[in-house]
C-alpha cells in the first residue's frame, strides 16, 4: 500500500475522483470527457500550489517516506559492479551502513552509505539504518583503503541518527564518530557526500566530512530531530511542526547557512515517484562534483576542506 | 538529552525534611557536596579544588576554578575573550539566554581559550564551563576552539583540553552540530604537525563534545564519576525498554570498556600533565 502524508490527502481525493468519473464514462453512455479534463487542469495545479510549497514539516514527512530511495537504490542506478564488504575487523558488520567499491563512469570509487530497510523485517535487521560504532569503524577502514588506492569516496547519508544503545556506549559510539571526523578530514582523495533522506546529528556526520557536501531538496539535516528537539526546547515533542520550522534543517536553510553546496532537484511529489529520475538528477551534480575535485592536489584538497568546515558558523566579537 | 543531567530520579517513597534540611544554607558561605550532601565552607572545599573532603565527589569547576588550579600564576593569557553569538538562526529567546548566563559567569561563552605554564611547562588549552548554557557547543566554542587549536600548532604549543559539556547547542541547530567537524579537522591537522593533545573530560561530557574533540587527544582522560557518553540515559532507557546500570556512562565504565587512557583524582590531574609536557617536551630539558 501506498504510504499517503497529509498533505497530500487533496491530490489522493482528486485523483480518486478523476479515476472515478473515467470509469463511469466506460461503463456509460456518458461522455464526461470535458469534465475529466477539467478536473484534470485541476489536478495540475493543485499538485503544483502543494508541491511548490511544501512547508519544513511536510519535507520531513517526504524525508522519511516509506518509499523513499535507500542508499542501495541510488546504487543500482547510479553506479556499475557494485561489490559489497563487510565488517570492521574489530567486532562485528553492522548493516545499517552499506560500504564497497563499484564503478562510475568506468572509474572505480568507494561507495559508503546509511542503510534503511523498506519493510518491518528489512528495518530490524538494518536496525532502521542507525549505526552502532562497528558500522563507522567499517566506513573508516573502507575509505582508508580509498585513499590508499587513489579512489573518490561517494557517501551516501540517510540516518535519524547513531542508535543510542546499551551496547553501542559500550563500543564507543562517540570514540567511533569522533574518529571518522578526525581521519575524514585527512583523506587526500575527493570525497562527497549527498544527504539523502534524513540526516540525523552526529551519526549522520559520522559519513559526513567531505569536499563537496549535496542535499536532495526534501531531505533534512539537524543536530537532533524535531520531536527531540521539541521535547528539549519545550518540553512537548507534540510540537515537533514548530521545531522543523525553527530548528532551520532543509536543504534551502541549509543552502542558506552555507553548510551545503547544492540542493538536488527532486521529482514533482518527492524521489520515491521516480527513483531513476533522482538518479539521473543526482548523477549529474556528482559527474559535476568529482570533475573539479579530481583535478586538485592532495594538499590543495585537504587546505580546501579545511576552509570550508572553518567558515561554518557565525559569531561577532563585541 | 541535555536535561537528563538536571532531571530529578523520582523517589518511591515519601520523604519528611528533617529540621536539619530545613535550614538555609548561607549563599556563597556554605557549600553543599552533591554526593553526600554534608554542609561545607565554601573556602574549604575551594582549598579541596571542590573535591568533597568527605565522600570525594568532584563538584564542578568553573573555567577560571580550573585555570587558577593548574596554571602557574601570572603566566597565562586569554585568547578571542571578545568572540559571542549573533542568534544565526535568529531562535526566539536565545539571545536573553546567553545574556543571563554572561552576567552569571563573568564569561562571554562556556569555554576559555588560551596558554600557559603548569609547572613551568608551557601550554595551550581550552577550559570549558558548564555552568555558561550547559557548557554546549555552538559557533563561538566551535571557533573558539578551533583557534586555540591553530594557535597552538603555529606556537608549537601542546594543547589541554578540560571539558565539560551537555553536547551540541539546540538554538544554533546544525550549525552547532558542524562544529564537531571543525575542531575534529582542526585536531587532524595539529596532529599532523606532531602537536600534543591531551583530553580531560570532566562531568559532564556528552553528545557532539564527546562524539568529537573530546574522544580525540592523543590521550584521553577523565575525572572520578564524570557521566560521559553519546546518547542520553533516558533516550537509551526507552529505545532498549531496560534499566541501565548505576555506573552506566561513568567514567569508570568507560575505563572498564577500554575507552579512556585513565580515571584522573582532581588532585592527581597537574602533576600527572606535567609529567606528561614533560615527556614529550624537547628533551624535558625544563624537568
Amino acid at each position: 500500500m501506498k504510504q499517503v502524508l497529509d498533505f497530500e490527502k487533496p491530490i489522493v481525493n482528486l485523483k480518486e475522483k478523476i479515476a472515478e468519473l473515467k470509469g463511469f464514462t466506460e461503463d456509460s453512455e456518458m461522455d464526461l470527457t470535458e469534465e475529466i479534463t477539467t478536473l484534470e487542469k485541476r489536478l495540475e495545479i493543485l499538485e503544483d500550489d502543494i508541491y511548490g510549497n511544501l512547508q519544513p514539516w511536510d519535507r520531513v514527512q517526504m524525508a522519511r517516506h516509506q518509499e523513499r530511495p535507500t542508499t542501495l537504490d541510488y546504487i543500482e542506478e547510479i553506479f556499475t559492479d557494485f561489490i559489497e564488504f563487510h565488517g570492521d575487523r574489530l567486532y562485528g558488520d553492522d548493516a545499517a551502513i552499506v560500504s564497497g567499491i563499484a564503478l562510475y563512469q568506468g572509474n572505480p570509487v568507494t561507495v559508503i552509505g546509511h542503510q534503511r530497510g523498506k519493510g518491518t523485517k528489512e528495518n530490524i535487521h538494518r536496525n532502521f539504518g542507525m549505526p552502532h560504532p562497528e558500522g563507522y569503524r567499517k566506513a573508516l577502514r573502507h575509505m582508508r583503503q580509498a585513499e590508499k588506492f587513489n579512489r573518490p569516496i561517494i557517501s551516501f547519508i540517510d540516518t535519524k541518527g547513531a542508535y543510542p544503545g546499551k551496547a553501542a556506549e559500550e563500543r564507543g559510539q562517540s570514540e567511533a564518530i569522533a574518529h571518522n571526523l578526525m581521519e575524514m578530514a585527512g583523506l587526500t582523495v575527493p570525497i562527497v557526500c549527498i544527504v539523502i533522506g534524513e540526516g540525523g546529528s552526529g551519526g549522520a556526520l559520522g559519513l559526513g566530512v567531505g569536499d563537496h557536501i549535496h542535499m536532495l531538496e526534501n531531505s533534512t539535516y539537524s543536530v537532533i530531530s524535531p520531536e527531540g528537539a521539541a521535547a528539549l526546547l519545550w518540553k512537548d515533542s507534540g510540537l515537533a511542526k514548530k521545531a522543523a520550522e525553527t530548528m532551520k534543517i532543509t536543504s534551502y536553510d541549509l543552502k542558506k547557512l552555507g553548510v551545503i553546496d547544492q540542493i538536488i532537484d527532486e521529482p514533482k511529489g518527492g524521489a520515491h515517484r521516480d527513483v531513476k529520475l533522482q538518479a539521473e538528477n543526482i548523477n549529474h551534480v556528482l559527474e559535476k562534483s568529482l570533475k573539479e575535485l579530481r583535478v586538485l592536489q592532495s594538499d590543495e584538497l585537504l587546505e580546501k576542506r579545511w576552509e570550508k568546515y572553518k567558515q561554518i558558523g557565525e559569531y561577532k566579537e563585541i | 538529552m541535555l536535561k537528563d543531567f538536571f532531571g530529578k530520579k523520582k523517589k518511591k517513597y515519601a520523604s519528611i525534611p528533617s529540621e536539619q534540611g530545613k535550614l538555609e544554607v548561607p549563599e556563597g558561605l556554605m557549600k553543599k557536596c552533591s554526593g553526600c550532601h554534608k554542609i561545607y565552607y565554601r573556602k574549604e572545599m575551594q582549598k579541596n579544588v571542590n573535591v568533597c573532603p568527605n565522600c570525594d565527589y568532584h563538584q564542578s569547576l568553573t573555567a577560571w576554578e580550573r585555570i587558577g588550579s593548574l596554571f602557574d600564576e601570572g603566566t597565562f593569557e586569554e585568547w578571542d575573550k571578545q568572540l559571542t553569538t549573533t542568534n544565526p538562526l535568529e531562535f526566539p529567546g536565545y539571545e536573553e539566554k546567553i545574556e543571563k548566563d554572561r552576567i552569571k559567569t563573568g564569561l562571554n561563552e562556556g569555554v576559555v581559550t588560551g596558554k600557559g605554564s603548569i609547572n613551568g611547562q608551557p601550554t595551550a588549552f581550552s577550559v570549558m564551563d558548564a555552568s555558561f548554557r550547559m557548557g554546549s557547543m555552538g559557533s563561538v566554542m566551535g571557533e573558539k576552539i578551533a583557534r586555540a587549536i591553530e594557535n597552538a600548532k603555529d606556537e608549537s604549543l601542546p594543547l589541554i583540553i578540560f571539558t565539560a559539556s551537555g553536547g551540541a547547542r539546540m538554538q544554533e541547530g546544525v550549525l552547532s552540530l558542524m562544529q564537531m567537524t571543525k575542531t575534529s579537522i582542526a585536531i587532524k591537522r595539529f596532529s599532523e604537525a606532531g602537536g600534543l593533545m591531551i583530553s580531560v573530560m570532566t562531568h559532564p561530557t556528552t553528545g557532539g563534545v564527546s562524539a568529537s574533540f573530546a574522544s580525540l587527544g592523543d590521550y584521553n582522560f577523565a575525572e572520578p564519576g564524570a557521566l560521559i557518553g553519546f546518547a542520553g540515559r533516558r533516550i537509551i532507557e526507552q529505545t532498549i525498554r531496560e534499566k541501565l546500570p548505576d555506573d552506566f556512562q561513568t567514567a569508570e565504565f568507560l575505563l572498564k570498556h577500554g575507552q579512556l587512557d585513565k580515571v584522573v583524582h582532581r588532585h592527581e590531574v597537574k602533576s600527572l600533565l606535567t609529567t606528561l609536557l614533560i615527556m614529550h617536551g624537547k628533551g624535558g630539558e625544563t624537568s
